[in-house]
């Protein structure tokens, strides 16, 4: 059956009347089906036609029409019927619904755009700035809060947080440190080898991973892994109403959901940073047994007098910072999505790309500030 | 085209979740024309169902065919066809959230790769004013409307290519009696002014009674009953007694006697 109706699409035939008027009466199908890829051609052979103002137009014998075949047939009119139109009576409802044709969708076009942008843009950071001080201090009350409630503190979701951003991030960790460590002294030691500085190798790399890419890759590496699942965690549960339901529960968010997160990660970050510099120096300590011959007992026994233990507490020092920051940004970020799909998408990539920047930034400030910290 | 023509054919249809059997050997029949209603619990199976009509879900056995058209078909160019022909109100509108209203519309005509802008602004002026939209919201995000005009946008999205079969998943769920009762009129609207099959999962008594010509209850893994209002409600079943004998049963079908 199908057959029959797709290889019947409309016939145009022009012939004349009993009055000797010129007549043109159109057949078979006019549905989007049907018309196909003909639409372009016939949409000129129609206006053609409605060139003709004596022309009489039938469309009775049209079996079955459409909105798109009507809107074709409209369209070659030029919008109004012709002057002698025969049609059927359900061809007569089709067309009166076209007949006032509703204005298009006003054109929107603003020439003020690149200062609303930049305005906007402004407003949107101060805004930012704002609700995470906001967000600061009300973590500050709660912890207050708590110091004077002990038996209110949510013990059960700091731990689960603990493990979720701090064990379960280990692999990934230690795989990223490990391998960086293995670049970092391969390069290098080719480099010393030039120059017969080999022993140098353990300075580099003691005092640049422990002191600089430790943190740094840890602090990057947990921004995308954890601040993004938080972000996205915080989000759903803005669109499954589930913050609303503990708002009316009396549960604020802040203490239950935002300040474990904030303490966890402030506690995780410095172990996953203490872990990530450790396997990065293994993995240099493994070239630089390979490339330079320096067995890794002399290796340990020089790194403890070659770097200042300085290096490791400001190492930690930024984990911590970091972690907390990371934790605060990504809870702000979550709280702040709507509850429709694309907000969710835009906030997480959001917060993964201001808790990264911000980790740089924070490392910047580090190294101005203890720039006379920790190097012989 | 007769009335007796199936355009949705479930021959044997088997669901299984595990070891919970969901659907054992349905067998439906959709006829050219009509609106079947799809009724049952919750539980019962009728969105597994509908999915597996719109052939989102494959069945464990059996098989769905469209237009005397195999659903699971490995032929794109069929299923083209399948698709072009079937439209599809979800629950939720499931409307584009990226995109306007207006391009939510345009979607499926740009699909196509026929049609010239001008006359797809021209059709989706024409859908909208189908379902009541003023042409002033056209410029409105998804998220910036309300439960009905979700709905009434979702419906002209799946009336966009003129489907001959318009599948309506819960249509009135969500909305204000009042709303509903609107949404109700408005597809009988649409369906005085074009000749259209409608497949309608609901439990909406109201809606149910309003558009349906037969009924279709799922229970027990089975359709239990099949035809139209008065024969099912000569069915004796636990559900339908419960279903439609209950006060709230009883109170629509007083208010719609003359359609029995």
């Amino acid at each position: 059956m199908q057959e029959d109706q797709d290889i019947n699409p409309i016939v145009l035939r022009r012939e004349t009347g009993d009055d000797g008027a010129p007549r043109l009466v159109l057949s078979g199908r006019c549905t989007l089906t049907s018309l196909g890829g003909r639409m372009r051609s016939l949409s000129a052979e129609l206006a053609g036609y409605a060139a003709d103002p004596v022309l009489q137009w039938d469309i009775t014998e049209i079996a079955q029409m459409d909105d798109v075949g009507a809107v074709l047939l409209w369209r070659a009119w030029g919008e109004r019927r012709p002057a002698h139109l025969l049609l059927r009576p359900e061809q007569e409802r089709l067309l009166d619904r076209l007949q006032t044709p509703p204005g298009p969708p006003p054109p929107a076009r603003d020439w003020l755009w690149p200062v609303k942008v930049l305005g906007r843009g402004a407003f949107l950071l101060w805004e930012h700035l704002l609700s995470l001080l906001i967000l600061s201090g009300q973590l500050l009350l709660d912890a207050l809060y708590l110091v004077g409630h002990p038996q209110r503190i949510p013990w059960r979701e700091i731990s689960a947080n603990l493990y979720r951003t701090g064990a379960q991030a280990l692999g990934i960790t230690a795989l990223v440190g490990f391998l960086i460590g293995i670049v970092l002294s391969y390069l290098s030691s080719r480099q010393l080898q030039t120059l017969g500085a080999d022993i140098f190798i353990i300075n580099i790399l003691g005092v640049s991973i422990i002191r600089e890419l430790g943190p740094v890759l840890a602090a990057i590496l947990v921004a995308g892994r954890s601040g993004s699942s938080m972000t996205a965690q915080l989000g759903v549960m803005r669109v499954t109403e589930e913050l609303d339901a503990l708002t009316v529960m009396g549960i604020p968010h802040s203490l239950r959901l935002v300040l474990p997160k904030v303490l966890a990660l402030g506690i995780a970050m410095p172990l996953v940073v203490l872990w990530t510099s450790a396997t990065a120096l293994i993995g240099g300590m493994v070239v630089a047994e390979i490339q330079l011959g320096l067995g890794h007992q002399f290796f340990f026994r020089k790194l403890a007098d070659v770097v200042p233990v300085a290096n490791l507490w400001l190492g930690l020092g930024k984990g911590v910072v970091c972690g907390m920051v990371i934790a605060l940004i990504s809870c702000h970020f979550g709280l702040r999505i709507k509850s429709n799909t694309e907000s969710l998408g835009e906030g997480t990539t959001n917060s993964v790309v201001t808790s990264i920047t911000v980790v740089i930034i924070i490392d910047a400030i580090f190294a101005v500030v203890f720039s006379n910290v920790g190097l012989k | 085209m007769t009335g007796e023509e199936c355009i949705v054919e479930v021959k044997g249809l088997h669901t299984r979740f595990g070891s919970h059997v969901v659907h054992e050997d349905i067998n439906l029949c959709v006829h050219h024309g009509e609106v079947l209603g799809l009724v049952g619990g919750s539980g019962s199976g009728k969105t597994v169902l509908m999915r597996q009509m719109l052939g989102l879900d494959a069945p464990a056995a059996g098989e769905v065919r469209i237009c005397g058209l195999p659903l699971r078909s490995h032929n794109p160019g069929e299923l083209r066809q399948i698709r072009t022909r079937c439209g599809v109100l979800f629950q939720k509108g499931a409307l584009f959230s990226a995109l306007n209203v207006y391009d939510n519309i345009a979607l499926p005509m740009r699909e196509l790769r026929t049609l010239d802008e001008d006359m797809i602004r021209r059709l989706v002026m024409v859908k909208l004013k189908m379902v009541e939209i003023e042409p002033k919201h056209v410029n409105k995000m998804p998220a910036e409307l309300s439960g009905g005009m979700i709905k009434r946008i979702a419906l002209a999205r799946a009336m966009a290519l003129d489907p001959e079969l318009l599948f309506l998943d819960e249509p009135t769920a969500g909305l204000d009696p009042e709303l509903s009762d609107a949404f109700v009129q408005l597809i009988q609207t649409i369906r005085r002014e074009t000749t259209l099959t409608i497949v309608m999962a609901t439990h909406d008594l109201d809606t149910l009674v309003a558009l349906s010509d037969r009924i279709a209850v799922l229970a027990d893994q089975h359709i239990v009953a099949l035809g139209s209002l008065r024969d099912v409600l000569h069915t004796d079943h636990p559900f339908i007694t419960n279903f439609f004998h209950g006060d709230r049963g009883k109170r629509v079908l007083e208010n719609n006697l003359d359609n029995l």
